[in-house]
């Protein structure tokens, strides 16, 4: 296990007072929090501050932690000192807050012990609080899973790998993995969820099992993009395709079509397709961006060719709009 | 916790049991969560996602009902949810700030992917 140096982590000195931390964190927590953050390794950041401003914002961790010493090194291969806690009495049971789940094995080996069967998670969010019974329904679980956009029009099969808990005749309760195929039904559309009906956690006694849900995310396509249902395609056509009007071929994820440009289209004009988004009860629709490209001019033969063009439109200004002179 | 296997590459000899038969529904339109389903999902009180809905940052389906009973909450909603709690517990920012905050998400993200596309 590693050594981690949360004062490092969290940019602040070994004496930083209380109100240093918090504005540390929150400045931090805002920089990488995952639904705000584009940062790589956002996620990851985000979990080692969490953990950082948990040890260090309870005083009783906090001197607990500056116990070890100054000598560790981040990353450094680490094992707590036998009796390296003794004297020191934790007056909250577990964690404080956060999600200690995700907290690392130095976290757990310090100030783990003990406190693994404690569930804060419900009890940490705003508006929390389910008053403990006898009967309770499990929690929900959450699940991310990729797919790509052509996904969407076909429907997919993933298989997902859960954890499930098992209850023994003694009512230990242990974990065992389990795996689900699921159909991803076409039609679905990003940031959707798919519900799977007692896929959670136990309930307590009687109480049924919570669901699973499963957040939908599309890969980032390398030329589509999409909102809502409807998706977007910016096409390269040649300035004679749109000057003099063709018909191309474009790739839609459901399939190649035969697209009609019409005679004198500009660059960035838009051409709807009807109904060839995401499918649906009311499907989405199929925009093609037009993007003129022009061909290299890398012999003489294409250069003297944009020379003649040059020639012909003389009085073309394409910075007329710009108020300079031509 | 939970972690995805990507791609199709299904093995059934792999796989410990049969599969259980699984009712997979999306959440969308036809099959959106009712209040008390949405704050199950999200460990909440009923209460805190009516606030959200006061705030203007949920909008259920037949929102203009003053029966909350009859809201319903699309996948959207429910992830905007999501979000708001996760804003709120993390960077302690307050109701009309976690709306300010999504609202320029969405731009942000809706800026990006054009970049994104335009650039490729």
């Amino acid at each position: 296990m590693e050594y981690k140096d949360y004062y490092k982590i969290m940019g602040v000195a070994r004496d930083a007072s209380q109100d240093d931390l918090k504005r540390a964190y929150r400045k931090l927590a805002r920089k990488y929090h995952p639904d705000v953050s584009k940062e790589p390794q956002a996620e990851a950041r985000f979990k080692e501050l969490g953990e950082a401003y948990e040890v260090l914002k309870d005083p009783e961790k906090r001197v607990a932690y500056d116990q070890l010493g100054t000598n560790w090194k981040a990353n450094q291969e680490f094992r707590p000192p036998p009796g390296w806690n003794a004297g020191f009495e934790f007056s909250q049971q577990g964690f404080t807050g956060g999600d200690a789940s995700q907290f690392s094995d130095f976290f757990e080996s310090l100030f783990g012990r003990g406190f693994h069967s404690q569930d804060n998670r419900s009890g940490s969010a705003p508006g929390a609080g389910r008053s403990p019974s006898h009967h309770a329904p499990g929690e929900d679980h959450y699940a991310k899973v990729m797919i790509d956009l052509e996904d969407s029009y076909t429907g997919a099969t993933r298989t997902i790998s859960l954890q499930v808990p098992e209850v023994d005749g003694q009512g230990r309760v242990s974990t065992r993995e389990h795996k689900l195929n699921v159909v991803i039904p076409s039609g679905i559309r990003p940031k959707q969820y798919i519900r799977l009906a007692g896929q959670g956690a136990l309930g307590q006694g009687q109480g049924k099992r919570g669901d699973l849900y499963l957040e939908v995310e599309f890969r980032p396509h390398p030329y589509y993009r999409v909102e809502d249902n409807d998706v977007y395609l910016d096409l390269p056509v040649a300035p004679w395709e749109t000057a003099l009007g063709a018909t191309v071929k474009v790739p839609t994820p459901g399939g190649t079509i035969e697209l009609k440009i019409p005679p004198g289209s500009a660059t960035g004009s838009k051409l709807r397709l009807k109904g060839r988004g995401i499918p649906g009860k009311t499907p989405g629709d199929f925009y093609v961006v037009l993007r003129i490209v022009s061909p290299p001019a890398t012999d003489e033969t294409a250069r003297s060719f944009y020379r003649n063009m040059a020639e012909q439109f003389k009085s073309f200004n394409p910075r007329a709009k710009l108020g300079v002179p031509p | 916790m939970m972690e995805e296997n990507r791609g199709p590459d299904i093995r059934p000899g792999r796989l410990p049991e049969a599969q259980a038969e699984l009712s997979a529904i999306v959440i969308d339109e036809q099959n959106a969560l009712t209040l008390s389903e949405l704050s199950r999902a999200c460990a909440v009180q009923t209460g805190y996602i009516i606030e959200l809905v006061d705030e203007g940052l949920l909008t259920p389906e037949a929102a203009e009902e003053h029966e909350p009973q009859r809201w319903r909450f699309t996948g959207t909603q429910m992830r905007r949810a999501r979000v708001a709690l996760r804003l709120q517990h993390d960077l302690g920012v307050n109701l009309a700030g976690v709306a300010l905050a999504l609202q320029l998400l969405d731009e942000v993200e809706m800026l990006r992917t054009r970049l994104d596309t335009e650039r490729g």
